[in-house]
């Protein structure tokens, strides 16, 4: 059956039966307008309908198609040059393979392992301050009886979400300066001066509070929505048995957001690699690669400054296949124990 | 206590912004001693006129104004193209092209494949390579997509018998209707692009066409490097209130539509997360 399958996907003859007929039809609504003449009888005849009545709306996807195969799928077939002698200039894929050879190379490269240590220290850091933290300030913002005030703590803390990654790394180091805000308290209690952002062993710190900072107002919005759907009646049923105001957030409030609390730990979970790369690139400087170095900035380094591009498709490529495969397994687990689920 | 700790948050989150401001406005020579924390010292507007004067900064600046136009043109006519097919729940292939976009969300080429691609379509120096590689963000895809979806089928049902073709039901029912989720999708892409540094970084290296996120970032790294290298805290004292300015310049028009529209961005949010 296999057998016959692959035949007729490749040859487009619909000669194998009903089972192969369908699979063939599957394969033709993958590209809508074009490969309608695989299929045979029922589909090419409903196929021919179809593309009478609603040609403009396939018409309307024609661009899009372009960009999604031109600009994302494309390069997702470029990763080849992980496997192949690559030259600048020559073809996009390479020119001749050379098997493993690049892989092998970053698996027993130290450097790599080095980043790739980084990277897990700041993306479970990371993780754990802000997947939390919007949690606690939603709570918080649905305690607040004024509305103007709640409405005012909102505006104020969505805002540090649209400023460019480049002002955050601007405003850091002014705050961060020898005499700088942060370094004036050091001061007033006492401290010497610290140089935060030379030191290897303050990085990490600097780029999770800076990410705290940026992200947990935003991340509130979700959760504040969550809450509003939280049925009143069954605060009161906890009162009446008794629930204190704890057990009341705890059982009913913790509860009711749960879907929203699973569905953001799934998406966290599946950018826990892509550690913000651009704020890395902006905030490390030689003296704090130790600590600060992730997988994205060693392989751009490798890639687009030495010039190592099949070295460096190669740890990208490790590095997405290892996120996809933290989203799915993520999700699958939610969707066994309980049962949320992105699709 | 609850009123302390949010009132703390907003303190917080507002120090930098506050911290900057104080600091453009400011003398060198108090930032040096690290006397401008709230309020500026020394009072001046010499390094507005300063970074105001410099030809280089205007050249940028109107380069970040052009390729946000651009961009957010041809991203929004594209993500409404496929938006609205997408919300056509009765058409054949639909999830097929639903899949492609998602896909893309999880799974991507990375930076090597995306670089040698775009170098080799000619695209460097160019604004093709900040428009075209990011045209479509499949977030505001489905946001719009969902909008599309809960207006009534009626619609397109009496559109159809008055005789509209598809298009016309787009430009004539369907976009009239969406002024609200099409404002929203037009400040997404446009503070997204505005924002942007790293394409242009890459792939530009001509002065002349940087957008004036990377001018910051150049500023920004000569003083870093001035610092980090040692005895050079001269030049990274008169860098630091010329930053300032530079950020200040750079916010200033996120920071004077944001209140108008911020009702817009959570609303956008949130049609995003009611998902099929």
């Amino acid at each position: 059956m296999s057998l016959q399958q692959s035949t007729t996907t490749t040859t487009g003859a619909g000669v194998a039966g009903p089972e192969a007929a369908t699979a063939v039809g599957l394969a033709g609504s993958m590209e809508p307008p074009k490969r309608r003449r695989f299929g045979r009888q029922r589909e090419q005849l409903s196929w021919r309908k179809t593309l009478k009545r609603d040609w403009q709306l396939y018409a309307l996807v024609a661009l899009p198609l372009l960009f999604f195969a031109i600009f994302r799928y494309l390069p997702m077939l470029g990763n080849i040059i992980a496997f192949r002698r690559f030259r600048p200039g020559g073809s996009i894929f390479g020119e001749e393979w050379v098997g493993l050879r690049y892989v092998e190379m970053f698996l027993t490269d130290p450097t790599f392992w080095a980043v790739f240590g980084n990277t897990l220290a700041i993306g479970s850091l990371t993780l754990l301050f802000c997947f939390p933290l919007p949690i606690i300030l939603a709570l918080l913002l649905n305690e607040v009886r004024s509305r103007y005030f709640k409405k005012f703590v909102q505006t104020i803390s969505y805002l540090p979400h649209f400023l460019s990654i480049v002002i955050i790394a601007g405003m850091l180091m002014q705050l961060l300066s020898l005499e700088g805000t942060v370094n004036q308290i050091v001061r007033a209690v006492g401290g010497d001066a610290v140089p935060f952002l030379q030191l290897p062993e303050w990085f990490r710190t600097v780029y999770v509070s800076s990410e705290v900072w940026q992200t947990v107002g935003w991340g509130t919005i979700l959760y504040l929505a969550a809450l509003t759907n939280v049925d009143t009646a069954l605060y009161e049923a906890a009162r009446i048995d008794g629930a204190n105001r704890w057990q009341q957030t705890w059982h009913v409030t913790l509860t009711g957001i749960r879907p929203t609390m699973v569905t953001l730990l799934i998406l966290n979970i599946g950018a826990f690699l892509s550690v913000g790369f651009e704020k890395v690139l902006l905030l490390y400087n030689p003296l704090t690669y130790p600590t600060a170095d992730v997988i994205s900035t060693y392989l751009y380094r490798v890639g687009l400054e030495a010039n190592n591009f099949s070295y460096a498709a190669a740890i990208g490529m490790f590095e997405a296949i290892i996120g996809l495969t933290l989203i799915l397994s993520a999700n699958a687990i939610s969707r066994r124990t309980v049962g949320t689920s992105l699709w | 206590m609850n009123t302390l700790i949010l009132l703390g948050v907003v303190g917080v989150t507002l120090y930098p912004f506050v911290n900057i401001i104080a600091q453009s406005f400011s003398g060198e020579s108090f930032i040096r001693a690290g006397e401008v924390n709230l309020w500026p010292k020394g009072f001046n507007t010499t390094t507005y006129q300063l970074v105001l004067s410099d030809s280089l900064f205007w050249t940028n600046y109107r380069n970040t104004v052009v390729y946000t136009v651009v961009a957010t043109a041809i991203a929004m006519v594209l993500t409404t193209c496929y938006a609205y097919v997408l919300s056509k729940r009765k058409l054949r292939g639909r999830n097929v092209l639903i899949g492609i976009a998602v896909f893309t969300m999880f799974f991507n080429g990375g930076l090597i494949p995306n670089y040698v691609l775009i170098s080799s379509l000619g695209l460097t120096n160019s604004l093709w390579a900040i428009v075209l590689p990011n045209a479509i963000s499949v977030f505001n895809l489905l946001v719009m997509k969902s909008f599309f979806e809960n207006l009534p089928e009626e619609l397109d049902e009496a559109a159809q018998i008055d005789g509209l073709s598809t298009f016309g039901i787009l430009f004539r029912i369907v976009l009239p209707l969406s002024k609200a989720v099409m404002a929203t999708m037009v400040l997404f892409y446009a503070v997204a692009f505005w924002n942007s540094w790293f394409q242009a970084f890459l792939y530009m290296d001509r002065a002349d066409l940087f957008p004036v996120t990377v001018y910051l970032r150049n500023l920004i790294a000569g003083a870093s490097t001035a610092a980090s290298s040692g005895g050079g805290t001269d030049l990274a004292q008169v860098a630091s209130n010329i930053q300032s300015v530079t950020m200040v310049l750079t916010v200033l028009p996120i920071l004077c539509l944001y209140p108008f529209v911020q009702r817009h961005f959570v609303s956008g949010i949130m049609l995003g997360s009611v998902k099929g």
